[in-house]
C-alpha cells in the first residue's frame, strides 16, 4: 500500500509523512519506508511525502502509484491528482484544494483539516488533524498505533494540542465515511 | 543521553549514520555542512556534546578531514561526511589520511555530478573517485549500505575497519538512502563489536611505522610521550622522511599490501538466488534495491536470475566474481552512473556483462534492470 501526502513547505507534510511510517513500523510491526521530495524553498515550495507499507520487506523504497492520496494545497493537487490507482482513494483539504478538476470515479473525501486547526486557534496542527482524518477513512494504520506515533513525535508540551487535532480530524473521518 | 539509542526506531538513514558513528564510539566530527549529508552533521552537533565529543564546523571540507586527521592523531575515533563536492575537496587530505595511516570514517552521501550537479538527488557515481580519487597509489576500503538500517550498521564496520588496518574508510551511501526513513534496530551497546587501533607496548625503541607481520604497524598517539613524527612525504619506519626509490617502494609496497593481503577479510557481499543463476545481477547502495525486485520477478517468470549485491565496493570482491562467472552467462550491472562498476565487473567475469546506467537524479527503476535481464535471457 502506498499512501501519498502533497501540500507546500511549511505545512508539515513530511513530519506527517514520518508520523504514519513509525506508527506503521514501531507500534503496527509492519514494514514502512518514507521518502520525500521537495523543492529548494525553505517555506512554500510544492513538497511530496510518500509512504509504503507493507507486510513484507519493502525492495523498492520509492512511491509510484498511490492507493492513498491526501492533497493539501491547489498545486499538489494539479500535480498529482491523476496519478493515482483505480481503486484508491483521494483525501483533500476542502477549504485549500478545488478538485472539481478530479474526473475519476475514485472516492473523494473533503476533510476541513485546515479549517478545525483554524477554530483549535493553531493553523500549525493542520497536518495532524489531517492525520486523524486518514486514519479515520481508511485502512491504512490503526487509532491507537497513530496516537502513539504522533505522541512520540510532537514537541514536548504540545501533545495535548496534537490529541485534540487528531481526534477532531478522527471524529470527522469517520462521519465522512458514515455519511 | 547515552551513546547507544538501544530500542527500535523510524530514524533518517542520514540520521542512523550518525548514532552507528556514536555507537562505535566515535567523538569527534569535523565537517562542512553540504546537502544531502547535512542531517548526518546536525545530528553530531547535537548528540556529540551530549556523549562528551566534540564537533567542529570548520571552514571547509580540506580543513574539515584534516582537523578529523588530527583528531585521529590524538587518539579519538574520527569522521567527517560529504556529498560529492565536498568529496573531491576531501581527496587530498584522504591520500595524507591513507600515507600517515590514521583512521577515520569519511562519508560520502553521493548526489548527482559532475560539479554542483543535483544538491537534492540521489547518484552513485563517485564510486571510482573514492577508489582513485586520491593522487598516488593506495588502496581504498568503501562500505555501500542500501537501507537505514545498514546506514547504522556499516558506519560500526566502517569504523572498526578503520581503526584494524589504519587506513581512512568510506561509507559510499546516496541521497535516497540518506534521505528516506525506516524502522532501524540498535542493540545493546554489549552487543555492538567494536575494535580499536593497535597500539604500541613500550616507547623503548618504538618506530611509529614499523609494521608488525600483519603489515599494520602499532600506533602511539600524540601527546602521550612517544616519539613520532607524521608526514605526508613518504618517510621510513621512524617516520621521517625520505625521499628515494627504495624507501618509497617499501612504503607503497606495505600500504598496498596492508589492505590486498587481508582483502578476502575485508570484503563482503550477500547473495540472493545465485546457486543456479544463469545471470547474475550485481549491484550496491540504493539501486540493489530496484535489482532486488526485478530479479525476484524475474524468477517469477522463470528466469533464473540472482543477485550479488555488495556490501564493500572496494575492495572488489574479485574472486567471487571470477567464481561466478564459471557457471553464470551473463552479468547485469545496475547502477545511478555512467557504468563505473560494471567495467569493474568486467574485469573479473569471463561472460558477457551488460551495463544498466542512470546519470543520477533519481531511483533507477526495476523495470529497466528486468528489460535487461529479459534481452540476455533469450
Amino acid at each position: 500500500m502506498e499512501v501519498r501526502l502533497g501540500g507546500f513547505g511549511g505545512q508539515g507534510i513530511i513530519l506527517a509523512g514520518f508520523i504514519l511510517g513509525k506508527a506503521v513500523a514501531i507500534y503496527e510491526k509492519k514494514e514502512a519506508v518514507q521518502t520525500q521530495s521537495y523543492g529548494p524553498e525553505a517555506r512554500g515550495g510544492s513538497c511530496l511525502a510518500d509512504v509504503i507499507i507493507s507486510d513484507e520487506d519493502i525492495n523498492y523504497p520509492m512511491g509510484t502509484v498511490p492507493d492513498v492520496l491526501v492533497l493539501m494545497s491547489q498545486d499538489a493537487f494539479n500535480e498529482n491528482h491523476d496519478k493515482i490507482a483505480g481503486d484508491a482513494i483521494l483525501i483533500v483539504d476542502e477549504d485549500l484544494v478545488d478538485a472539481s478538476a478530479f474526473r475519476k470515479k475514485n472516492k473523494v473525501f473533503k476533510a476541513p483539516a485546515t479549517r478545525i486547526a483554524e477554530e483549535m486557534g493553531k493553523k500549525i496542527v493542520a497536518n495532524i488533524v489531517m492525520l486523524g482524518f486518514l486514519t479515520g477513512v481508511a485502512d491504512v494504520v490503526s487509532h491507537d498505533a497513530m496516537k502513539k506515533s504522533i505522541l512520540d513525535s510532537v514537541p514536548k508540551g504540545t501533545e495535548d494540542l496534537n490529541l485534540e487535532a487528531f481526534e477532531k480530524g478522527y471524529e470527522h473521518g469517520k462521519n465522512s465515511v458514515a455519511n | 543521553m547515552k551513546a547507544v539509542l538501544t530500542g527500535s526506531h523510524f530514524m533518517l538513514g542520514d540520521i542512523a549514520c550518525a548514532e552507528g558513528a556514536l555507537a562505535a564510539g566515535c567523538k569527534f566530527f569535523g565537517g562542512y555542512p553540504i546537502t544531502p549529508a547535512t542531517e548526518t552533521a546536525e545530528r553530531m552537533a547535537l548528540r556529540l556534546p551530549q556523549v562528551g565529543g566534540h564537533y567542529i564546523q570548520m571552514e571547509d571540507e580540506i580543513g574539515s578531514l584534516a582537523a578529523v586527521l588530527g583528531a585521529s592523531c590524538a587518539g579519538v575515533k574520527s569522521m567527517t561526511a560529504t556529498s560529492g563536492p565536498g568529496f573531491s575537496l576531501m581527496q587530498e587530505n584522504i591520500g595524507l589520511g591513507i600515507v600517515t595511516e590514521t583512521p577515520c570514517v569519511i562519508v560520502n552521501v553521493q548526489r548527482g555530478g559532475p560539479s554542483t550537479g543535483l544538491p537534492t538527488l540521489a547518484g552513485q557515481a563517485d564510486m571510482m573517485q573514492a577508489k582513485w580519487g586520491s593522487h598516488g597509489d593506495y588502496e581504498a576500503i568503501a562500505y555501500v549500505p542500501n537501507s537505514c538500517q545498514e546506514m547504522f550498521d556499516f558506519t560500526i564496520k566502517a569504523f572498526n575497519t578503520a581503526e584494524k588496518y589504519r587506513q581512512p574508510v568510506f561509507v559510499m551511501a546516496d541521497e535516497i538512502i540518506g534521505h528516506m526513513t525506516e524502522r532501524v534496530v540498535i542493540p545493546g551497546p554489549k552487543k555492538i563489536k567494536l575494535v580499536s587501533r593497535k597500539r604500541p607496548k613500550r616507547k623503548k625503541n618504538y618506530l611509529p611505522f614499523k609494521p608488525d607481520k600483519d603489515l599494520i604497524p602499532p600506533m602511539a598517539l600524540a601527546g602521550e610521550g612517544y616519539g613520532i613524527h607524521v608526514t605526508g612525504l613518504t618517510h621510513d619506519a621512524r617516520g621521517y622522511p625520505v625521499i628515494d626509490e627504495e624507501t618509497q617502494h617499501e612504503m607503497v609496497t606495505r600500504l598496498i599490501e596492508k589492505i590486498r593481503r587481508h582483502a578476502p577479510k575485508i570484503w563482503e557481499f550477500e547473495e540472493v538466488m545465485t546457486e543456479d543463476a544463469d545471470i547474475v545481477v550485481v549491484s550496491y547502495g540504493a539501486a540493489s534495491r530496484s535489482a532486488g525486485r526485478a530479479v525476484n520477478i524475474a524468477r517469477k517468470e522463470g528466469i533464473k536470475a540472482g543477485l550479488m549485491r555488495l556490501i564493500t565496493v572496494w575492495p572488489f570482491p574479485e574472486k567471487r566474481i571470477k567464481e561466478l562467472a564459471e557457471s553464470a552467462k551473463a552479468f547485469v550491472v545496475p547502477e545511478i552512473n555512467m557504468g563505473q562498476i560494471s567495467r569493474e565487473v568486467e574485469r573479473f567475469a569471463s561472460g558477457r556483462v551488460l551495463s544498466v546506467t542512470h546519470a543520477g537524479g533519481g531511483m533507477l527503476s526495476p523495470e529497466a534492470v528486468l528489460q535487461k535481464i529479459k534481452e540476455v535471457a533469450k
